[in-house]
């Protein structure tokens, strides 16, 4: 039985222009110890589809539903308080992009990577504070920074703090929203490499955001592509970056310039549909290099091509993923 | 024959801070770059955020008074030019990182792109309409008429840096600085700005300074590289030699830190180097990198190394050579 367990998941938002439809049926499951990229553009949905299994919610919604198995149990009927006193933190922990910024100027790093503790776990705040130096070792910084102010650690150790401050509480899964955007590259792949140690040593699973398929090459185990809202092609990282199916992915990763490859680097013409009102059948097929006629009328289904889901009709022969 | 447009020599650009209440400090964005961009060539500067890149290219503008050193454009001297810049705005112009700021929200297109000829005062009104749809069609927002009268809110952030290049273009510009000009761009976008970007270059000739971070980019659009560290240049050189052979531990480092989308790169840990880019306030001694260097020996931490041409064309600043 896999840890997390997505199905139909939709986040549509109450706008003045109508409803936005941020995330549309999206579908995924996730293994202990493994880690899934969820790659896209902005405003594919990316960040919209961990705030909703986070039940992290603005309050213009307009549709919330589908269902959510994080082992075996539906967090879909959990209330909010049940949602924030048993899963934030404690079963699924969420790095948010440029976090390290969010960190609190006036209150020592390591009496806020210990809160979740102090909040949630009936313990003292000198004992969350031991528990955090222990942390602080993991993620590779000193302990004795726990008595440091943000402003005395640059931006890497910040984001390492924001990373202890994830582990504190042993979750089973930590989302990660985009955590290297902010630094440089450098910095970027000592984050990278903790973040591998972390998922090796601990054995714990990561949703990584990101809009950079480079970089989720460097931790994921499998990817879903997403567009508009939606998962267009779901494998291993293997069959997706090496062999990618929808004609989306397979621009998507072309348009990645290389320094180890000579190939030329490709575009993608044109801009991402308006998600109030998206095109109708497919929602690539404006911008699709290969659309055939039925693309403007049919929603593709996802056809199961060799182990790995591909919502487009090219793959039609293949047939159709059992619904369950 | 290389015909150079702007050749940076020995710039210095410092600015004072307030540290307390009586004391300043000087930040030594920029300590002693030199670099020639030549027309229709392409160099870029590479390096990380406070490398000093970006505080170059705007003072190779003069937005930003320097120090000391010498700005020569197209043949002439204008370090210590006191007069009214405007002639040499019009020849030089930048491109600015973010298309969502760069655009004043409340006026259209059109607006944009024709204040800098009014400014400038280029043809009469009538014409000017046919210079900003030529332009509008150089980026390839076509057809113009449509995007005329279009507010930036109303466009993608494609196609607003395409506004935001057409701007710089209008005045048929001979050096332009490009800040970043994608990375607040889509991933498939990219490409096709850089593109368009080059293919204006060429047809214009322009001589381009490309600041960017990201390294992957510059092996497709540029001429040379620059690679900068606490506002120095550390390595030099045409940009495949530079990318294939990388002289210095830090252009090294670099070019490590960088992933291809590569699935097997999860299972293994990348080099990296270890601390972070020191304080323009308080550089290190000697090499300015020979903290975090893996390959430092007796005199990195003591003398500082010159810029030193190893092979043709190919400069680095490394005791190791």
């Amino acid at each position: 039985m896999p840890l997390l367990e997505v199905k139909n998941l939709t986040l549509f938002y109450k706008t003045v222009r109508g409803v936005v439809k941020a995330v549309n049926k999206v579908s995924f499951d996730l293994s202990r110890g493994e880690a899934l990229g969820i790659v896209g553009e902005s405003g594919c949905g990316k960040s919209s589809t961990v705030n909703a299994i986070m039940r992290l919610l603005p309050t213009n919604i307009a549709e919330y539903n589908g269902t959510l198995y994080l082992d075996g149990v539906n967090l879909m009927e959990m209330s909010d308080d049940e949602i924030r006193k048993k899963i934030r933190w404690k079963r699924i922990s969420m790095i948010f992009q440029g976090a390290m910024n969010a960190l609190n100027p006036v209150l020592k790093v390591g009496f806020q990577a210990a809160e979740p503790l102090i909040v949630h776990e009936d313990v003292s705040k000198k004992e969350a504070i031991e528990r955090v130096r222990e942390v602080f070792k993991d993620v590779g910084i000193p302990p004795e920074y726990v008595d440091r102010y943000p402003h005395e650690l640059s931006g890497g150790q910040k984001q390492r703090v924001v990373i202890a401050m994830s582990l504190v509480m042993s979750p089973d899964i930590i989302i990660l929203d985009e955590p290297t955007s902010a630094l440089d590259v450098s910095i970027q792949a000592q984050i990278m490499n903790l973040l591998k140690q972390l998922k090796k040593e601990k054995n714990i699973s990561m949703i990584f955001i990101t809009h950079d398929i480079a970089l989720a090459s460097d931790l994921c185990d499998r990817l879903a592509v997403m567009y508009a809202g939606e998962i267009v092609e779901l494998g291993t990282a293997e069959d997706i970056l090496l062999n990618p199916k929808h004609p989306y992915s397979e621009k998507l990763i072309a348009s990645v310039p290389r320094l180890r490859e000579d190939r030329p680097v490709e575009f993608i013409p044109g801009a991402p549909p308006d998600l109030v009102n998206p095109p109708s059948g497919c929602k690539f097929y404006p911008r699709c290099h290969k659309r055939i006629d039925r693309c403007d009328k049919d929603v593709p289904p996802y056809f199961m091509v060799n182990g790995r889901r591909v919502k487009c009709w090219l793959y039609e022969s293949y047939g159709e993923r059992r619904k369950s | 024959m290389k015909e150079p447009i702007m050749q940076l020599e020995n710039i210095r650009t410092y600015f004072y801070s307030r540290a307390g209440l009586f004391k300043t400090v000087t930040v030594k964005a920029v300590d002693g770059v030199s670099l020639t961009i030549n027309r229709g060539e392409t160099v870029a500067v590479v390096g990380e955020s406070g490398s000093g890149k970006t505080t170059l290219g705007k003072t190779s503008l003069k937005l930003i008074p320097l120090y000391s050193g010498r700005i020569i454009f197209n043949n002439q001297d204008i370090t210590d030019y006191k007069g009214n810049l405007k002639w040499f705005r019009k020849q030089a112009q930048i491109v600015f990182q973010d298309p969502f700021m760069a655009l004043n929200p409340f006026m259209s297109i059109k607006d944009i792109l024709e204040e800098p000829l009014i400014i400038h005062k280029i043809e009469a009104p009538e014409e000017r309409l046919e210079i900003i749809s030529k332009a509008l069609e150089e980026v390839r927002l076509t057809p113009p008429e449509e995007f005329l009268l279009k507010f930036p809110h109303m466009l993608s952030g494609g196609q607003r840096q395409r506004v935001v290049i057409a701007r710089a273009l209008v005045l048929e510009p001979i050096y332009v600085v490009a800040d970043e000009p994608v990375s607040m761009i889509d991933a498939s976008s990219r490409a096709e700005i850089l593109y368009l970007l080059n293919e204006i270059q060429q047809r214009h000739k322009m001589g381009i300074l490309y600041i960017t971070h990201d390294l992957a980019t510059t092996k497709y659009f540029s001429n040379y590289i620059a690679v900068m560290y606490a506002g120095k240049i550390v390595e030099y050189g045409p940009i495949k030699e530079v990318l294939e052979n990388p002289l210095h531990p830090y252009t090294v480092a670099l070019l490590n830190a960088v992933p291809d989308p590569d699935p097997s790169n999860r299972f293994h840990f990348r080099e990296v180097i270890p601390g972070e880019p020191p304080s323009p306030v308080n550089p290190p001694s000697g090499c300015r990198f020979h903290p975090r260097c893996p390959k430092r020996f007796e005199p990195c931490d003591k003398n500082e190394p010159k810029l030193k041409e190893i092979k043709n064309g190919h400069y680095v600043a490394c005791f190791l050579y």
